[in-house]
């Protein structure tokens, strides 16, 4: 099948391309940019006159709710929202039931996803079992199987011990660990950040604390035994400093934040709407600015959705017993695009956000539009969206 | 966004927190509650204003005490009242807050009068009402987690009115557990809203909320300090857990620094008065001589409860 | 202010007159008079000096127990009603400024009852208006008055106590 995407403004931070041209697809592979191939007859000809021609976006976090949790949702059901929303690779979260701590599970998740044919998945798995935090999981298995990293999801990992020896193991097959930087005794059962909305909604809080005490922890860690680590959901200015400061220091780490913490802040629970009930908590208008500002400096090196899609039986709760959570993967374009129109970030720095540099933390051959690269592309309307 | 508590025409139809209710429709409960005040003195202690009505008490957090006060409140109002006890259990048997709700409006309530643990349970029942357009079946929050007690709020400003005739001079003191306290924030919110001057807040740092001098009050550490000069002081029920969770060590040292005894209450003026929202813990918040002492309005308190959640239903009822 | 076709507005201390002089040939001379607020209530004290005999005075608040509740809601300003004789078989003379739909009357009737069962209640008005709406009727008279609807008949007080009648339009019109 010969496509031909005509005139559009293609825009590719990888290769550092930005301009006007028409791009030449077949057999599922970019053939050219530019000039067409010899002899060319397309099968077919998007008009992309005015709109953008990217390189499929690449979600370094969404759940797809299976396996286990298929009353929520369903593989196609997310997959057909992630290519509805540009999103052509994604990673999951290991934190299905069961988590994804054996081989076989991901196994048939890949499966399953490439028989659906829809976005690439890539499972990020389980570094203990069932994400106890006790015993460290086969992740030299895990990996064969097609694991691109390994996580402890939202769950704590209170043994520092444990966090120790999980980080060199996955070393050793040259696989970074995603954490997210959380102590679990510090604000325990919280559900909004520790500042004045909580104190006046009377909701239990999570303080900032919570967040700089990890990612010591964490930074401690890493340079001691200069393993590579992947911090997940950035939350706190404070956070955002010491990540700074860190990658200043020469650690080897990156992080990420969710797109709705890059638009929200706590007042935006208002009189306690249990769809602003998120993990991590949205913090003040503070915070949010210095997130904003981290991502265009490039201390926080990817966006992603954190889709966590919750039903209304789910938020039709009391706010802190509501199902933290929110939809995202059909939103992380536009206010990926949002974000950089109000901050005043160039397209193509921004679209790196969300094709360049996850693909580049997932260790996967996408996110560009190199010639021979295959064929995931994101078409869109800049105004429009 | 407009304020759930209140209809189209800016009447008060539901009551869920004392924040941000304009201070006239505050003054309009107190006005309404003085003369419900006199029919606790009647043979017929009843008005028919609510008769026909059905008043159903949701407690899903026990209180024996406040739900007696709302019964009572409810018929001398003439009203048909239901109690529902609804324990943690009931949210096991599957059944959510909102289908409980939802059923027992095809019950014809009139109105719901909402006690829970968590912090906007009656803000989420609220909503629901006003998404569906019922807006003949109203909400009263008998209080909710830690957020607000507002039935409690407005019969303190209530004894506070009674005592001291207005706000604008007064130094008021809330001694205890404010982070945990649903009563302490809706104090707070009547107070600075009715023009307090200076509302402080005295307690050891593990019981005062993060931020708290955002709420509009000065925080004290030394009881004396904090009491010099009041007017009134509220003191706040200190619960055995708090012992329990790394917040205090003990309750004789909590005694020692913040019971109200005598000789501390002697750092305020020679006519204050000392209010407790009960049930009281002597010896611990607060000593017997104080609590039955002359200076103390806490007994009338409960008598003005009533009066102020006759005044309460009856005004956003009609609404 | 001008209003349609000004009726001939009767002087308030003549009929009060007038009234008190019906009165004293027939009320018991042990008779309660109890007055609605807030017309009724000065008038009752007024009788109780004009009229001989020991005449207790009571004030009675209808607030509560009107009938367009549902409609209307709570209205503000609702004052105690204080009634310091026994209702238990008693004479009760009502006394109110304005007779018209006859609601305001059935409400304090309800409301007597709810604190015991009186012997006889009859109903003393200054003025008479017309237009019931219910089947009530006064015993005793001081005028009478024809008024267009969109108009209400008020009585107030100057602060030398002097009691005066005016025809206003009804608030909203």
């Amino acid at each position: 099948m010969k496509i031909e995407i005509r005139s559009g403004r293609v825009v590719d931070p990888a290769q550092d391309v930005d301009r006007v041209a028409s791009l030449y697809v077949a057999a599922g592979r970019i053939v050219a940019i530019g000039d067409a191939p010899a002899g060319w007859t397309p099968n077919r000809v998007i008009d992309a006159q005015g709109l953008v021609v990217c390189p499929g976006l690449v979600d370094a976090a969404a759940r797809l709710r299976e396996p286990g949790l298929e009353h929520k949702a369903t593989l196609e059901s997310e997959l057909q929202a992630a290519i509805a929303g540009g999103v052509t690779s994604l990673a999951c979260p290991p934190d299905t039931d069961p988590p994804l701590d054996e081989p076989g599970l991901v196994e048939m998740l890949k499966h399953r996803a490439r028989s659906l044919n829809l976005a690439h998945v890539y499972p990020v798995g389980a570094l203990t079992l069932q994400l106890a935090g006790t015993t460290l999981t086969e992740m030299g298995e895990l990996a064969e199987a097609g694991c691109v990293a390994f996580s402890q999801a939202d769950m704590p990992l209170v043994d520092t011990q444990v966090l120790l020896r999980a980080m060199q193991y996955a070393a050793t097959f040259g696989h970074r660990v995603w954490l997210r930087p959380q102590d679990p005794h510090l604000g325990k059962g919280g559900v909004a950040h520790d500042g004045e909305v909580a104190t006046r909604l009377g909701l239990a809080a999570v303080p900032t604390a919570a967040e700089t005490i990890a990612l010591a922890t964490i930074f401690a860690l890493v340079r001691e035994t200069g393993v590579r680590v992947h911090l997940c959901r950035l939350s706190s200015a404070e956070g955002v400093a010491l990540v700074r400061a860190a990658k200043r220091d020469g650690l080897p780490v990156t992080c990420d934040v969710a797109i709705h913490h890059l638009h929200l802040c706590d007042v935006d629970i208002g009189w306690f709407d249990a769809q602003a009930h998120l993990v991590p908590p949205l913090r003040t208008s503070r915070d949010r600015a210095a997130l904003r500002a981290g991502v265009a400096d490039g201390t926080i090196d990817v966006i992603c959705s954190d889709h966590t899609p919750v039903d209304d039986d789910g938020k039709q709760l009391p706010f802190a017993e509501a199902e933290p959570g929110a939809t995202g993967l059909e939103l992380l374009l536009p206010l990926t695009l949002k974000w950089a129109a109000e901050e005043r970030v160039e397209l193509a720095p921004a679209l790196a956000r969300i094709t360049q540099a996850p693909a580049a933390l997932l260790g996967i051959p996408a996110g560009s539009l190199a010639v021979g690269a295959a064929a995931d592309i994101c078409v869109f309307d800049p105004v429009a969206y | 966004m407009r304020n759930p508590q209140l209809n189209a025409n800016g009447e008060l139809t539901h009551l869920l927190t004392l924040e941000g209710l304009p201070a006239e429709v505050i003054r309009q409960i107190l006005d309404t509650a003085e003369p419900f005040a006199s029919i606790a003195e009647r043979e017929v202690k009843k008005v028919p204003l609510l008769r026909g009505k059905a008043v159903f008490n949701l407690f899903f957090e026990n209180s024996t005490r406040t739900r007696t006060t709302f019964e009572i409140a409810a018929k001398r109002l003439s009203a048909d009242v239901i109690n529902l006890n609804i324990g943690a259990s009931s949210t096991s048997k599957g059944e959510t807050l909102l289908d409980t709700v939802d059923n027992l409006v095809a019950m014809n309530a009139d109105m719901f009068v909402v006690r829970h643990s968590q912090s906007g349970a009656p803000h989420l029942i609220a909503a629901h009402l006003n998404a569906h357009k019922r807006t003949h079946v109203h909400v009263v929050n008998a209080g909710d987690g830690r957020h607000a007690h507002p039935t409690q709020g407005l019969l303190d400003l209530y004894t506070i009115r009674h005592y001291k005739r207005e706000f604008h001079g007064l130094t008021v003191a809330i001694v205890g557990d404010v982070l945990h306290s649903r009563v302490a924030r809706s104090l707070i919110h009547g107070l600075t809203t009715l023009g307090t001057p200076e509302v402080r807040v005295i307690g050891p740092r593990t019981l005062l909320p993060t931020r708290v001098e955002a709420l509009g009050v000065r925080v004290f550490s030394d009881m004396r300090e904090g009491l010099a000069g009041c007017d009134v002081v509220v003191m706040l029920r200190l619960q055995s857990e708090r012992m329990k969770g790394a917040l205090l060590p003990s309750a004789g040292e909590y005694f020692k620094h913040y019971g109200l005894t005598q000789d501390k209450l002697a750092a305020a003026r020679p006519d204050v008065i000392v209010m407790h929202p009960g049930p009281m813990n002597r010896g611990v918040e607060i000593d017997s001589a104080v609590a039955d002492g002359e200076r103390s309005v806490i007994l009338p308190q409960v008598t003005f409860g009533i009066a102020v959640r006759m005044a309460v239903m009856s005004i956003i009822a009609g609404n | 202010m001008s209003t349609p076709a000004s009726p001939q507005i009767p002087d308030a201390e003549g009929a009060l007159v007038a009234l008190a002089e019906r009165m004293r040939a027939a009320v018991a001379h042990d008779a309660a008079f109890v007055g609605i607020y807030s017309g009724g209530a000065w008038l009752a004290e007024r009788l109780a000096a004009m009229i001989p005999g020991s005449h207790a005075v009571g004030y009675i608040d209808v607030s509560y127990y009107r009938d367009d509740y549902a409609k209307s809601g709570l209205k503000g300003g609702a004052k105690r009603t204080e009634l310091s004789f026994d209702v238990e078989g008693a004479t009760i003379v009502l006394v109110d400024d304005v007779l018209y739909t006859g609601r305001s009357v059935r409400a304090a009737i309800n409301e007597l009852f709810d604190f015991g069962r009186p012997d006889r209640i009859e109903l003393a008005v200054l003025v008479d208006r017309g237009g019931r709406e219910l089947p009530v009727q006064a015993d005793y008279v001081g005028a009478r008055l024809v008024v267009a609807r969109e108009l209400s008949v008020v009585l107030s007080k100057d602060p030398g106590g002097t009691l005066s009648l005016a025809v206003e339009p009804l608030a909203g019109n």
